[in-house]
């Protein structure tokens, strides 16, 4: 049952080494504190699951949280590539990453399988694409009733699901509107649920496209004001997309994304403070 | 590269992108079900949604159906594609529902390489284990080059981008061509058509292999063939795209100047 915690607290005492761990949200609501939490508190050897990688994954691979990545679509998206994730997989830098890769539909399915208590799902897709014989998780399987060749992918059943979401309400449950892309699957399919929200309401107000996640599908719940940025939270704030493009440059460079991730991330103490920082030198537009 | 039109209606100038962009919109039909890459077929999309195909239904695969962005969207999950949309549905729900149960018409794709047989490479340039360059991979792109009815393709002519060898095969266009998506089970025609800052390319009826078949005004065959790193099959007679009428230039150079502010707007 979710009980509203200090972030810091909840990766913590939810985030170990060695987890498999989710952090979705399909470009709109990227959980960037809890990101930058697990990065401060030294996570290693995790196996990032993530639809698609941006920024945040770009900072955990770069600083050597993680051992593998699973993952459908790795970009700074509507600016260019992940450096980091690319020296990662290019050169091996700072540690070699084995990465497991399918489809958009692949993944979405995988957590569908993984929140449904399946151990596989099936699709159409991958037929004739080189991703088969390269992602060990993609199967042909006979459908039992019409003998249709169709694509098995396991389930993905993440240590633990970190989404950030608009509001929570007193008793823990948590609203998402707007695009919610996978997040609901994501936590369901977890094992355990860490959500930040940008602040907690009395009750939960009707928003268009909204979807709510009930306290007992979470673990913890904590207030992170902006902690989607540089992402869209729809209802609050929009994408700062001059932060986007900042980052090509700042990335691009080992040791430009070194000190700078000293500097912003391991030299603060929370988000807040990041976010100060990070407007201290003009980065941030809002 | 500016090129001056000559017909009646017809623009001043424009540029090569320009050209590009306006022919791939006049592909879609009023009314199609279309599934949006976001770049270049989000601009081409919304372009014809603003001119000839009030109707069509514009579907993003964060999950939005009917998105009508008023600016064009900076990423996939950009709220001006919930913002007026028929509907928002999940991530699953897209891939499942729509694509796949067939209820997408035309599938809009860019690409970072294509072959002759318009098969799409979007993960790797060198081989898979050592990489010379990692590109972002699959997203959507392989299911809806798999179940759409048709695709269109957009693409930048160049010789690095159109090889006469994919390093990877991320979505299937025509496969080996003949009758090879057919034979893999595909429902889908495939690409029907490849749009480039130069010309038009469609797959030839019995082969698969993308044939030239339109030139953009100024143009040549052999600038087609110079950016072409396979030897390119030419229509006997090609024919010439329309440049784009005064209208067209106008919406889609007004459609980029409010994208343009609205992203100022968000960095200051």
């Amino acid at each position: 049952m979710a009980h509203v915690a200090n972030l810091r607290e909840a990766v913590a005492g939810l985030v170990r080494d060695g987890d498999s761990v989710a952090l979705e949200g399909f470009t709109h609501l990227i959980p960037t504190a809890a990101a930058h939490e697990i990065v401060r508190q030294g996570r290693r050897d995790l196996t990032l699951i993530r639809m698609t990688p941006d920024l945040i994954y770009d900072q955990m691979i770069g600083v050597g949280c993680a051992r593998k990545l699973v993952f459908s679509w790795g970009g700074n998206p509507g600016v260019g590539s992940l450096h980091r994730f690319r020296d990662a997989v290019e050169n091996g830098w700072p540690q070699p990453l084995e990465i497991e890769e399918h489809s958009h539909a692949g993944m979405a399915n995988r957590y569908v399988a993984g929140a449904s208590g399946l151990p596989f799902a099936v699709l159409r897709g991958y037929v004739g694409t080189d991703l088969p014989k390269v992602t060990p998780t993609i199967a042909p399987i006979e459908c039992p009733f019409t003998g249709e060749e169709l694509m098995a992918v396991p389930a993905l059943r993440p240590d633990v699901a970190i989404i950030h979401a608009q509001q929570a309400d007193g008793r823990g449950n948590v609203a998402v509107w707007g695009i919610s892309g996978i997040q609901k699957e994501a936590v369901l399919s977890a094992r355990r649920a860490i959500v930040t929200v940008e602040e907690v309401v009395e009750e939960l107000a009707p928003h268009p496209f909204q979807i709510v996640l009930p306290a007992v599908a979470i673990d913890a719940i904590a207030v992170e004001p902006h902690g989607a940025h540089p992402s869209y939270a729809d209802g609050y704030y929009d994408r700062d997309n001059a932060f986007y493009e900042a980052w090509d440059a700042i990335a691009r460079d080992r040791g430009m994304f070194r000190s700078w991730m000293d500097e912003h991330v391991l030299g603060t103490e929370n988000f807040g403070e990041y976010l100060r920082s990070v407007r201290a030198e003009g980065m941030v537009s809002k | 590269m500016t090129t001056h039109g000559e017909k009646a209606g017809a623009a001043a100038s424009y540029t090569a992108d320009e050209m590009m962009t306006v022919a791939a919109s006049r592909e879609l039909a009023d009314g199609a079900v279309c599934f949006v890459g976001i770049g270049l077929p989000s601009e081409a999309a919304n372009l014809a949604r603003a001119t000839h195909a009030p109707g069509c239904v514009l579907i993003y695969e964060s999950g939005t159906v009917g998105a009508k962005p008023d600016v064009l969207p900076l990423s996939i999950g950009d709220g001006v594609l919930a913002e007026h949309a028929d509907s928002v549905v999940s991530v699953p729900e897209i891939f499942n529902y729509w694509l796949q149960a067939g209820r997408v018409d035309v599938g809009f794709l860019g690409a970072a390489q294509v072959d002759r047989f318009g098969n799409i490479n979007t993960t790797v340039v060198g081989p898979y284990e050592s990489p010379k360059v990692r590109l972002p991979g699959a997203g959507g792109a392989p299911e809806i080059a798999a179940s759409a009815r048709e695709v269109i393709i957009m693409l930048r002519h160049k010789r690095r981008a159109f090889v006469e060898e994919l390093s990877f095969v991320t979505s299937v266009g025509h496969g080996t061509g003949g009758n090879h998506r057919a034979e893999l089970g595909y429902t889908g025609a495939g690409p029907t058509v490849l749009i480039t800052d130069l010309g038009v390319l469609r797959p030839d009826p019995e082969t698969g292999e993308l044939t030239l078949v339109a030139l953009h005004p100024g143009a040549t065959v052999e600038q087609a063939r110079e950016a072409t790193g396979w030897n390119l099959k030419v229509a006997d007679d090609p024919g010439s795209t329309d440049p784009p009428t005064e209208g067209e230039l106008q919406v889609l150079r007004d459609l980029k100047a409010r994208t343009e502010a609205a992203r100022r707007g968000t960095s200051t």
